[in-house]
């Protein structure tokens, strides 16, 4: 019985990552199967020709898109631990409306906010830049952080800042002596979600970065798909390769990400 | 989590009076204020120049008529609603609040019973089950131009192998992405892939919630498996339900990549949401818009926001429950 389920499982999950499979394999296949029919169900005659096409044309785009990433996790964390610990702890007035328009923000459709910040950015001159995206992706991160960060930190026994206190801490010391390192899941939770959406962004990178210097991989499949519709090999290629922080985001934290996923809509 | 937010600061609010015990604690109370926002500050000017600015600029280029000229010269005339005026006569604003009526309720209907079904099936633990769980969550986590791209091979009229798979069951091939007929159901397909997950990962931790004590009366009284879903699950789960759909229903609101990636609204705007509408007007054209791309994108924030607070609403009433 119990197998039959595992089986049944089993058959489930390779329906729904089908077309990942599918991805993978087409990425593999040679310029000359692409049309063939009916298709290769297995990379049999496979091709590396689309890597290939990847290392050639692709890497800056991986470059700058990493480094939006981890500027948006600095600028993410920078500004929500703090905000979230004196939420949670530090009993500001007027925090609840905070903690509401932080929640309201969240809801707002990242085209609008793409088309206010394309006029901004136009007469500020950080159009087509990388800070500017970084700025821009963050807003995607910044409100979620701060819910998840408060959940975490209201949970820190208040003994613990006491004691911190006893000892001679101010305010700020508390902050980054104890608080910090206690949240260190949460960080990680935080980091991991800000580094993947700033990663997968395209509303911004194509309305604020469609002229720039450095572009994100994003656009770069982007302009793949436009400019050379045959080379379905290569587009598949950098859409693995676009999706390995995913897969490495899933693989060592998992239960960052179920924890993310469920944070804000379920009771604990 | 969030409403464990609401409560503390509410809880917050409460001690207040605390303040009028005497001097030091009255300065101490102040001094603690200026800390907490100290801490605060970033975050509130965060908000203020990257949401309620752009929010602004937003709200302001819907109510002035922009050329490309006057946007970068930033001296374009007032003219009050007369980008709604245009857009609520534009020949595209029915078929797209339709579109985007039909692409949100159906992409709803389709995530959830499907992922209620697979929260409900991995709940019974079985060997791999949690393996495969979180295998599930691929489609959610990976870039949406990834996913976009791939159904938008997959789907190809001559050489996609949805097409191929239905071939073999003599059905003759779908212009899926090319008809005007088929391309909204198309990306509805797509998105209904992508939100699985969310709802799977999301009504499983609600089911979690649900004592297998219920469960065990249940079977005591002679509930079959059917029974029980209906009887017990379902109403128990009725507010995690409830949660999920509406945030749900705000992320779907937002879906522009997707449709944009895949068909880019098209053919001739059978796939028009007004979120690529929006798009369109605004960024898609040689010669943009910006104005009545404002004004599309602030009543789709209304539609948003409307949603949103319901949501909200529903969260803190049950917080309080």
């Amino acid at each position: 019985m119990r197998y039959w389920k595992t089986a049944i499982g089993l058959v489930l999950t390779g329906v729904m990552l089908f077309p990942v499979y599918w991805m993978i394999n087409v990425s593999f296949t040679r310029e000359t199967d692409m049309r063939k029919s009916p298709p290769s169900w297995f990379p049999v005659n496979g091709t590396l020709e689309g890597y290939r096409a990847v290392l050639d044309q692709q890497l800056p785009y991986l470059g700058a898109s990493l480094v939006v990433g981890l500027g948006t996790v600095a600028l993410t964390l920078l500004v929500s631990a703090p905000a979230a610990y004196s939420l949670a702890k530090l009993r500001p007035r007027g925090g609840g409306v905070l903690s509401f328009v932080l929640l309201i923000a969240q809801m707002i459709p990242g085209i609008i906010m793409a088309m206010g910040f394309y006029a901004i950015f136009l007469s500020t001159g950080v159009l087509n830049t990388i800070p500017g995206l970084i700025v821009a992706d963050s807003t995607l991160a910044v409100p979620f952080a701060v819910l998840i960060f408060t959940a975490f930190m209201s949970g820190i026994p208040e003994e613990l800042l006491q004691a911190a206190r006893t000892d001679g801490a101010g305010t700020f010391r508390t902050f980054w002596s104890i608080v910090v390192p206690v949240s260190r899941n949460s960080i990680i939770t935080v980091s991991l979600f800000a580094f993947l959406w700033a990663w997968s962004d395209f509303v911004f990178a194509s309305t604020l970065d469609q002229g720039g210097d450095h572009q994100p991989i994003t656009l770069g499949i982007y302009h793949y798909i436009g400019n050379n519709n045959q080379q379905w090999n290569a587009i598949m290629a950098t859409a693995v390769i676009a999706s390995v922080p995913a897969t490495i985001l899933l693989i060592i934290a998992q239960r960052y990400v179920a924890a993310g996923v469920t944070a804000g809509a379920v009771k604990d | 989590m969030s409403r464990v937010t609401q409560t503390k600061v509410r809880a917050a609010g409460g001690l207040a009076p605390l303040e009028g015990r005497g001097h030091r604690a009255a300065a101490r109370t102040r001094s603690g204020q200026w800390a907490a926002w100290a801490f605060l500050a970033p975050v509130a000017v965060y908000l203020l120049v990257f949401y309620a600015y752009p929010l602004y600029r937003n709200v302001e280029l819907s109510l002035r008529n922009y050329t490309v000229r006057s946007f970068v010269q930033g001296d374009a005339p007032f003219t009050g609603f007369a980008n709604y005026v245009k857009i609520f006569g534009d020949a595209t604003f029915g078929p797209a609040l339709w579109h985007t009526v039909v692409f949100t309720v159906v992409s709803l209907a389709f995530q959830f019973g499907i992922g209620l079904a697979l929260a409900v099936f991995f709940s019974r633990n079985f060997r791999l089950s949690a393996t495969l769980r979180a295998l599930f969550l691929v489609p959610w986590l990976l870039p949406l131009i990834v996913s976009a791209s791939t159904w938008s091979w997959m789907l190809n009229s001559d050489s996609g192998v949805i097409n191929v798979v239905l071939g073999a069951f003599g059905i003759d091939p779908v212009n899926w992405l090319t008809s005007p007929d088929w391309s909204l159901w198309s990306v509805t397909i797509a998105n209904i892939w992508i939100g699985i997950p969310f709802n799977l990962v999301v009504l499983y931790s609600g089911l979690q919630g649900i004592s297998p004590a219920i469960y065990e009366a249940a079977a005591l009284d002679g509930a079959g498996g059917w029974q029980r879903f209906w009887k017990v699950t379902f109403p128990l789960l009725r507010p995690v339900s409830a949660i999920t759909l509406l945030l749900g229903l705000v992320y779907t609101l937002k879906v522009f990549d997707l449709i944009w990636i895949m068909t880019k609204g098209g053919p001739s705007g059978s796939s028009t949401t007004f979120a690529t509408w929006s798009y369109r007007l605004g960024f898609g054209n040689l010669v943009p818009s910006f104005g009545p791309g404002a004004a599309v994108g602030n009543l789709l924030i209304v539609m948003a926001l409307i949603f949103g607070l319901i949501y909200i609403r529903v969260q803190r009433r049950q917080a309080h429950t």
